[in-house]
């Protein structure tokens, strides 16, 4: 399948998954152990792409700009700064780290 | 003008607004990731879901393939249809409201309308936040996907380590407490082992079995992890957004 193909698929269930909550009765998803599932997915998904994004290449683990990226941004945020500022200290922080010669 | 006195309404525009902005950047990235203006657009116009876009995105940024990317999305969104059933419960939509409604279930909406007490405002929330997210979020993915083209390399402009910073942004809202923050450590170790073992975009998925396992194990309180990204009540340090209905 072309990637237009899986786009649209991936539109297709996340339309799905939303308007599946609406159809089933409340009892079904409303237990400690959905709600539980759900959010520990969330976390542990997210802080797979994080840690993917920041030191996979390809099939190898590297170190390089984007870890000054990922040490910024962890600044940033424990600083409580929003989220766009974040992003953009992370893309000078790797940015400038390029500069001095990193990988 | 009587919509502009209802503090949900408020409240949702202070929300539309801030998580507009983020759509600059999975505009941007998303270009950056190698999917053109349409695709992109596809994404923010039909997915609609922050987290689910920025995973599909990361996946194809990290070499991994189509169902990767689209299996990555899926669970992301899963909470999604938690949150439906929690509109549904709170709104009581009559039955042509339900597509729409559904459409718009995302955190920002649904943190918007819990966290009012008032049935009336509870719906305003919702709407107003669910649309105005909805309009600010398609514009802002426009504008960054542009600006995004105009750059054209990405790890000139450090684009790389932007997504990385996204990434951790959209998940350190969400770890108050110990049991997440181990989550979140183990599904990251996890996924940093199998990237030398495992096609690209697959340790995603053995992260996502992980914690799966881990959440029905019963670490964590039960609500953990389904934080909106923008906390529409800020001071009532995170009670909204909880799922409390």
């Amino acid at each position: 399948m072309t990637l237009w193909g899986w786009i649209l698929l991936a539109c297709a269930v996340s339309i799905a998954t939303k308007f599946l909550g609406f159809l089933v009765p409340a009892k079904l998803l409303d237990n400690p152990r959905m709600l539980r599932v759900a959010g520990s997915l969330t976390i542990g998904l997210l802080a797979a792409l994080t840690a993917v994004n920041a030191f996979a290449s390809g099939q190898s683990l590297v170190l390089d700009a984007r870890v000054a990226a990922l040490g910024a941004a962890a600044v940033a945020l424990w600083l409580k700064a929003p989220f766009l500022v974040v992003v953009a200290v992370g893309a000078l922080a790797a940015a400038v780290a390029r500069l001095l010669g990193a990988a | 003008m009587v919509l502009l006195q209802s503090p949900a309404v408020r409240v949702a525009l202070s929300v539309a607004i801030a998580t507009g902005l983020y759509g600059l950047s999975f505009g941007a990235l998303s270009v950056a990731a190698g999917l053109d203006l349409a695709q992109t657009m596809a994404l923010s116009l039909l997915l609609f879901s922050g987290g689910s876009q920025f995973a599909f995105i990361g996946v194809i940024a990290g070499g991994g393939s189509g169902i990767s990317a689209m299996s990555a999305s899926a669970l992301l969104g899963i909470r999604n249809g938690v949150y439906g059933m929690q509109v549904n419960v709170l709104l009581r939509p009559p039955r042509w409201q339900k597509l729409p409604a559904a459409h718009l279930t995302i955190d920002e909406s649904v943190a918007t309308a819990t966290g009012q007490a008032d049935p009336a405002e509870q719906r305003r929330g919702f709407w107003a936040a669910g649309i105005g997210v909805f309009v600010l979020w398609n514009v802002f993915t426009l504008v960054g996907a542009l600006a995004g083209n105009a750059m054209g390399d990405p790890a000139r402009w450090g684009l790389d380590g932007a997504a990385v910073a996204a990434f951790l942004g959209l998940l350190w809202p969400r770890i108050r407490a110990k049991e997440p923050a181990a989550i979140a450590v183990v599904c990251a170790v996890v996924t940093l082992v199998a990237v030398p073992l495992v096609p690209p975009g697959v340790p995603i998925l053995i992260a996502a079995v992980v914690a799966a396992l881990l959440g029905l194990s019963g670490l964590g309180p039960a609500t953990e992890g389904l934080e909106p990204d923008v906390e529409p009540y800020p001071s009532e340090s995170g009670s909204a957004g909880k799922g409390t209905a």
